[in-house]
């Protein structure tokens, strides 16, 4: 069976990681895993809270020590964490107070560096998809398929000819691309990766300020075109990588040459993690990272690959110009993605039907974006007795907030049709009913 | 609730570009100003947030850090917010 180091760092004083304006070297990091290590039970799962990137990676990498499962929820509501702990019994959870592990600042003894190796086919990770039912769908990642397709990726890109580079990433790492773009692919790549999670174009700033050069940054759409707008000063960048959403080609090209950096795009979803990558300013065209190939037929596009399980229908609407290299002409009908987070409106509508009170409940995606900031959803409801508050607070503790129906309007009744269904032009027309629901 | 927390005219005009910048269904005036904007409340979120803090940033010039030391407490209500605003604003 192949196996795949933990890290990529060659040397045990290589730096993994930049905390508190401090270098956290590969020996260190690898005592702190092993002393979580000893601390985890064997086997079962793991539900790795951390907001503390270097935090988070050590509890990543003890539980790949100890064969044990790390989840990555959709989002922490409280109904989530609810139904995680009814799934998955004695559920180990890790957070930024546990206090389980100190990382040393201090070199660690160099004589005892030994990277521990995994199997390829040693279940990493579980993320969740929101199925349309409504019960989140789990989705096992092998570290064979996350080591594999972030070395692809990061190949594709050129990250290696970049070197010991530090990153600083926007996103969360607690969903596949946070996890695979900002964790494994500075572990992987022996990049130094910045602890915190910066928020405001002025943290980015400074984040990028406590590396050295070369600084990688990778980001999403939204928070791009806030630091783009903001105007906010950067130290110099070597490379961005973007992703969750497709990047508007003219931002992508504002973006390569006021922070003077070749901007990269990774394509892929939950269910199969990265698949492609496109340098934005240079090519409209996805080409596939190494292994991955696409097929397409009466349903869609498949995708499948040396390091994936089986074939997977995507979600989106892909126009083939080869089996490894295509264009994207966005999501097929029922899927949503708000600000970089997908989900479905069967999912959403799901949860507002399944409110005690509601009688009927649709959400509705509005036609045309903006252009000024994020598109949001609009939901109906007929929910006699319910307030738009109460309603709107029941909702909050089910779904992810980028999700939360704005406006949302209580009806006397949804316009369905004989047969019960509800056309997209009587939803539009209720949508620009000037009527405020009371 | 107008009667009991009434606004400031500086309030008002922050309540108003929130408003105009996230094209919310509601009346500047009838935003509480003690009410917490983020989560439950006005029911903002991150991406609010960041859109809020770049009008704040471009209207007022005060640039918002999450290393402030009172970062936590400057969104818990427009009144706070403000606060904080009318503090740092260049004079």
């Amino acid at each position: 069976m192949t196996r795949f180091p933990l890290i990529g760092h060659a040397t045990a004083d290589a730096v993994v990681a930049w905390r508190g304006g401090r270098p956290v070297t590969a020996g260190a990091f690898l005592a702190a895993v092993t002393a979580l290590a000893e601390r985890l039970p064997t086997g079962g799962h793991v539900l790795n809270l951390r907001t503390d990137r270097l935090g988070f990676a050590v509890g990543f990498g003890a539980a790949l020590t100890r064969g044990a499962i790390s989840l990555l929820p959709p989002n922490d509501t409280p109904e989530m964490l609810r139904r995680l702990g009814d799934a998955y019994l004695s559920l180990v959870h890790l957070t930024d107070s546990d206090g389980l592990d100190m990382v040393s600042h201090r070199p660690a003894n160099v004589t005892a560096f030994e990277i521990p190796t995994f199997p390829a086919d040693q279940v990493a990770a579980i993320a969740f998809t929101s199925g349309s039912t409504g019960e989140p769908m789990p989705q096992a990642k092998t570290w064979g398929t996350l080591a594999r397709s972030v070395r692809g990726a990061g190949t594709a890109m050129g990250i290696p000819v970049l070197g010991a580079a530090g990153l600083v990433g926007t996103v969360p790492h607690q969903h596949m691309y946070g996890l695979e773009s900002v964790i494994l692919l500075a572990l992987q790549h022996g990049l130094a990766l910045h602890a915190r999670r910066p928020f405001y174009p002025e943290d980015i700033s400074s984040a990028l300020g406590e590396l050295g050069s070369p600084r990688i940054l990778v980001t999403t759409p939204v928070h791009l075109r806030t630091l783009l707008a903001d105007g906010v000063r950067l130290p110099k960048l070597d490379f961005i990588l973007c992703a969750t959403a497709p990047l508007a080609p003219q931002l992508a090209i504002d973006a390569e040459i006021r922070l003077e950096a070749p901007l990269h795009e990774i394509y892929g979803c939950s269910e199969t993690g990265q698949l492609a990558v496109r340098r934005t300013r240079a090519t409209a065209e996805w080409s596939c990272i190494d292994g991955v190939r696409l097929r397409s037929d009466d349903q869609g596009t498949w995708a499948s690959g040396d390091f994936l399980k089986g074939e997977t229908l995507l979600a989106d609407v892909i126009e083939l110009n080869g089996p490894e290299r295509f264009i994207l002409h966005g999501r097929a009908a029922d899927q949503v993605n708000i600000a970089g987070k997908r989900s479905s409106l069967a999912y959403l509508n799901h949860h507002l039907n399944s409110i005690e009170g509601v009688v009927d409940g649709v959400f509705v995606m509005p036609d045309e974006d903006t252009g000024q900031g994020a598109r949001r959803l609009a939901a109906f409801a007929v929910a006699p007795g319910l307030t738009v508050e109460t309603l709107m607070h029941r909702l909050r503790q089910r779904i992810d907030p980028a999700f939360l129906p704005r406006p949302l309007r209580l009806v006397e009744a949804l316009p369905r049709n004989a047969t019960g269904k509800l056309t997209r032009d009587a939803l539009t027309r209720l949508f620009n009913d000037p009527r405020p629901g009371k | 609730m107008s009667e009991v927390n009434s606004m400031v005219r500086p309030e008002l005009e922050l309540a108003t570009l929130i408003v105009d910048t996230l094209n919310l269904e509601v009346a500047p005036e009838d935003i509480d100003p003690e009410a917490p904007l983020y989560g439950e409340g006005l029911g903002l979120d991150s991406i609010d947030i960041l859109e809020v803090a770049l009008a704040i940033s471009k209207t007022y010039g005060v640039k918002l850090r999450s290393d402030d030391a009172d970062n936590v407490t400057i969104f818990a209500s427009l009144r706070r917010l403000n606060d904080h605003i009318q503090r740092h604003k260049a004079a």
